[in-house]
């Protein structure tokens, strides 16, 4: 079940009239984590639209008008506020996990992580 | 050579972040992964705009089902077996020669998942968000299509609970085609009302 992951093996990502549905893995994760946790009962879906409102919101008020518009990255910043204000998972939390995780060691599976210059 | 290139004043990634995150839930036992690689699959593989072009051919080609989804575009819709989260209240609107409707979400990106799937990155986008209700026929010629000043255009904003469908009009030259043979014509982007559906 690891095929959304794949970008450039048999399992490509989908496409809905030639667009890619998820530009980057992790969008796709962002998106199945909001609607799984929906599903699951944990928040209903208003509270997590008004949540993705006020951050779209926040973003037009204040990105300056060359600044590219990254939609889930703002859906992955409203699904943490609802689980902020949950207290399921605090942002100190992923914040301090994220980090952890950047530490990794070469040759761990950082599968689209591939800012850094060295060679694989 | 090191793979400790981000400093700890710079902000993680948002892949690290998202990747945290479901780490930590997964942890605290909130989503299964195998789960929510279930829904992610069904999204990228079997939801999608093909579901709305089996309604818009069916409306085409059976006047009591366009009556109703005309009159219900749920239970129309559910009769072909599909609906669920985010399809719980779809209304359809037909256009015609003299009116036109177009859809667009401005506070955010609702969108009738069931029959579109997801929504493309020019619905979330901004700009479209915000021009299309102040200058609509501008916005739709940008799009590439371009519409007769007689026409009506009717603007729907999806802010509420209400999830809209457009119904584009047949193209002519298409009466002797099957139902199935007219899906093929019907795109999403004719659904949401940036196109017509166009003969073969």
């Amino acid at each position: 079940m690891s095929a959304p992951l794949d970008i450039e093996g048999p399992a490509a990502p989908p496409r809905s009239n030639g667009e890619l549905l998820f530009t980057e893995p992790w969008e796709s994760r962002a998106f199945g984590m909001a609607v799984t946790l929906y599903e699951a009962g944990a928040f209903t879906w208003p509270d997590f639209q008004t949540a993705l409102i006020a951050r779209i919101a926040a973003w037009e008020a204040t990105a300056s008008p060359d600044e590219p518009y990254d939609y889930y990255q703002l859906w992955l910043a409203a699904l943490e506020d609802v689980l902020a204000g949950l207290c399921a998972v605090s942002s100190d939390e992923v914040t301090v996990r994220a980090r952890a995780l950047a530490r990794r060691p070469p040759g761990h599976d950082h599968r689209d992580l591939h800012d850094h210059d060295h060679p694989h | 050579m090191t793979t400790t290139t981000r400093g700890h004043d710079e902000p993680p990634s948002v892949a690290l972040r998202t990747e945290a995150l479901e780490q930590l839930l997964t942890e605290r036992g909130l989503i299964d992964p195998k789960v929510m690689n279930g829904i992610i699959t069904q999204y990228e593989t079997t939801v999608g705009p093909l579901n709305g072009a089996k309604v818009v051919a069916r409306a085409w080609t059976d006047p009591e089902y366009r009556h109703r989804l005309l009159e219900d575009g749920t239970a129309a819709i559910k009769e072909l077996g599909f609906g669920g989260f985010q399809g719980e209240h779809i209304v359809a609107v037909a256009n015609t020669p003299t009116t036109h409707h177009v859809v667009v979400c401005t506070l955010c990106s609702c969108y009738p998942w069931p029959v579109l799937g997801l929504p493309p990155s020019w619905y979330k986008d901004p700009a479209y968000r915000a021009r299309v209700v102040r200058e609509p026929r501008t916005v739709l010629s940008e799009m590439g299509l371009e519409l007769d000043d007689e026409v009506q255009v009717v603007v729907h904003d999806s802010t509420s609970e209400v999830r809209w469908l457009v119904l584009p009009e047949r193209p002519a030259g298409t009466e002797h085609l099957t139902e199935e043979e007219l899906v093929p014509l019907v795109t999403r982007d004719a659904m949401v009302g940036v196109a017509k559906a166009a003969a073969p």
